[in-house]
């Protein structure tokens, strides 16, 4: 099993080593957008929040969103193997576990939602932002990449045009980089759609490094929120590989 | 070998009126295939060749049969019959991100092998195909002939017990087609059991000891190609009409030239083919 995880992340190495500088040329261009725009432009004109500065404020919400993006976006060429190359067919005809396809995925997914996280914290420092990073908020970087990670094979998995790939991010993924607690506190929304913004995991996420980089209380319940969704994800992504079978 | 028994797959479809309802594409499907055997999966497009050839290398799950490879059950024992089996799909579907030789690597790697043994093994294979000067170049700069010979390296890379080829010479130029069949008949002299499915009745007359002839999902004839033409008669006359070219079969060249003699036509008698079976059996030219 763990040699079989490790074929299918080498795959996934082997074409991220390929496109490195690539990789890391093009994940500098959000954040360092959301961080000239939201951080130097209208961060500037705003008051402190919550005993440091806007751009404090924001740097972990630029984490959450980007770890979940890149997480989800490394993932989701699975559906093109599966739909279109029909590369998919080379893992389901090998003697390996569903599980260890699904886990290696993951894994890679992950490193480079990291890689992009270490990218963004430079930017920030070079920005002058100033944040704690700890072993736990770590920890919490890497839940939130394998929750999205995830979510991305299921899509992948269940979605049959490359078109409705593109919805999935449009509807579900952009509103929540922007509502989740990222570039604004949730008290800000209406009492409804505040409630429902704190169901999703984005603004669990966004909460726990926000207070784990202030050094401020860490909160159990947004960490077991965050360990529900990642179980909850893996099942289905476990379901998803049984359903192509069908 | 391969022991298959009432093998069915339904597929939910939508019919004419919009509805959904239930597609029969393989029906009670009983085949037994012996060690060493190269077995033909005959039949014209949709007949559920591809569709057999899915269940048969676990990619889709039957919706009733069982599959049996020396004794491992499909229901049970899909890992150790994966490591037995090596697949050419019909579909060129390399890892389109990857080298020639990191295309082979994942292969080797899925199937367990060590480094110096998976090392050893592609390039031995990459000579074989003779592909070894293009191991650096992406797949896709391969030509259809150099994929399709580097599908069969590829699935050949963990020495796999029977080996399954989906059309494995479709659109491929007649060099490139005898090469592959040449590469098939190498497999059997290994004692690799082989089934191919195949719509070219030529490659299953040149390269298969038994065929098996599929129509609309349900296996209508099984024997050996020289068997299958014997039973329809040996002998052929042709001739042609205002409308069509007519044929009849008879069981001796006496036979045959005694009913020619009666045709007032331009007529041709030659020994029947796995072609005239199938029309015969199935009413209909195959690739049409």
């Amino acid at each position: 099993m763990l040699y079989d995880i490790w074929t299918v992340f080498w795959r996934d190495w082997v074409v991220l080593k390929h496109r490195m500088i690539k990789f890391i040329l093009s994940r500098m261009v959000a954040p360092m957008l959301y961080l000239v725009a939201f951080g130097w432009g209208l961060g500037r004109s705003m008051s402190p929040i919550g005993g440091g500065s806007y751009i404090d404020f924001l740097v972990p919400g630029i984490l959450a969103l980007n770890s979940m993006n890149i997480s989800f976006n490394s993932i989701t060429p699975i559906h093109s193997e599966r739909i279109y190359h029909k590369s998919l067919e080379e893992y389901l005809i090998a003697p390996i576990r569903p599980l260890a396809f699904i886990i290696g995925k993951i894994l890679a997914a992950v490193l480079r939602g990291l890689i992009s996280s270490v990218i963004i914290v430079a930017l920030s420092y070079l920005f002058g932002a100033n944040f704690t990073i700890t072993p736990l908020f770590v920890f919490v970087l890497i839940i939130n990449c394998i929750i999205f990670a995830e979510i991305g094979f299921c899509a992948a998995m269940t979605i049959h045009s490359y078109e409705d790939m593109g919805r999935f991010n449009t509807y579900i993924l952009l509103p929540m980089s922007f509502l989740c607690g990222t570039f604004f506190a949730t008290d800000k929304l209406p009492l409804v759609a505040k409630y429902f913004v704190e169901l999703l995991p984005l603004t669990h996420t966004s909460y726990l490094l926000r207070n784990i980089g202030a050094s401020r209380d860490f909160s159990l319940l947004s960490a077991l929120v965050l360990g529900l969704y990642m179980g909850l994800f893996l099942l289905l992504c476990i379901w998803a590989m049984r359903k192509i079978k069908e | 070998m391969i022991k298959i028994e009432g093998l069915v797959k339904k597929y939910q479809h939508k019919n004419a009126k919009n509805k959904n309802e239930w597609k029969t594409v393989v029906n009670d499907l009983n085949l037994h295939i012996e060690p060493g055997e190269i077995f033909g999966l005959l039949g014209p497009n949709g007949a559920g060749k591809t569709t057999t050839i899915r269940m048969l290398t676990m990619l889709t799950q039957a919706t009733a049969g069982e599959i049996v490879y020396n004794g491992l059950n499909v229901k049970h024992d899909q890992e150790a019959m994966k490591a037995l089996i090596g697949v050419v799909p019909q579909q060129i579907n390399f890892d389109q991100d990857l080298t020639v030789g990191e295309n082979m690597e994942l292969h080797a790697r899925l199937h367990h092998m060590g480094k110096e043994s998976r090392k050893q093994r592609i390039a031995e294979l990459l000579e074989y195909v003779e592909l070894s000067d293009r191991v650096n170049d992406n797949v896709r700069l391969l030509s259809g002939g150099m994929k399709r010979r580097l599908l069969i390296a590829r699935a050949l890379i963990h020495n796999p017990k029977i080996l399954f080829l989906d059309e494995p010479t479709v659109a491929l130029d007649p060099q490139v087609r005898r090469r592959i069949w040449d590469l098939i008949r190498r497999m059997h002299r290994e004692d690799v059991t082989v089934l191919l499915t195949t719509h070219y009745i030529e490659e299953a007359e040149n390269l298969c000891n038994r065929v098996a002839i599929l129509n609309k999902g349900k296996l209508i004839a099984l024997d050996t190609p020289k068997a299958l033409c014997e039973r329809v008669g040996r002998y052929v006359v042709e001739w042609d009409t205002l409308e069509e070219r007519d044929f009849r079969f008879f069981m001796t060249r006496e036979a045959a030239a005694e009913f020619a003699a009666t045709v007032d036509a331009a007529t041709t008698i030659r020994r029947s083919n796995l072609e005239d079976v199938f029309v015969e059996l199935t009413g209909r030219k195959v690739n049409v």
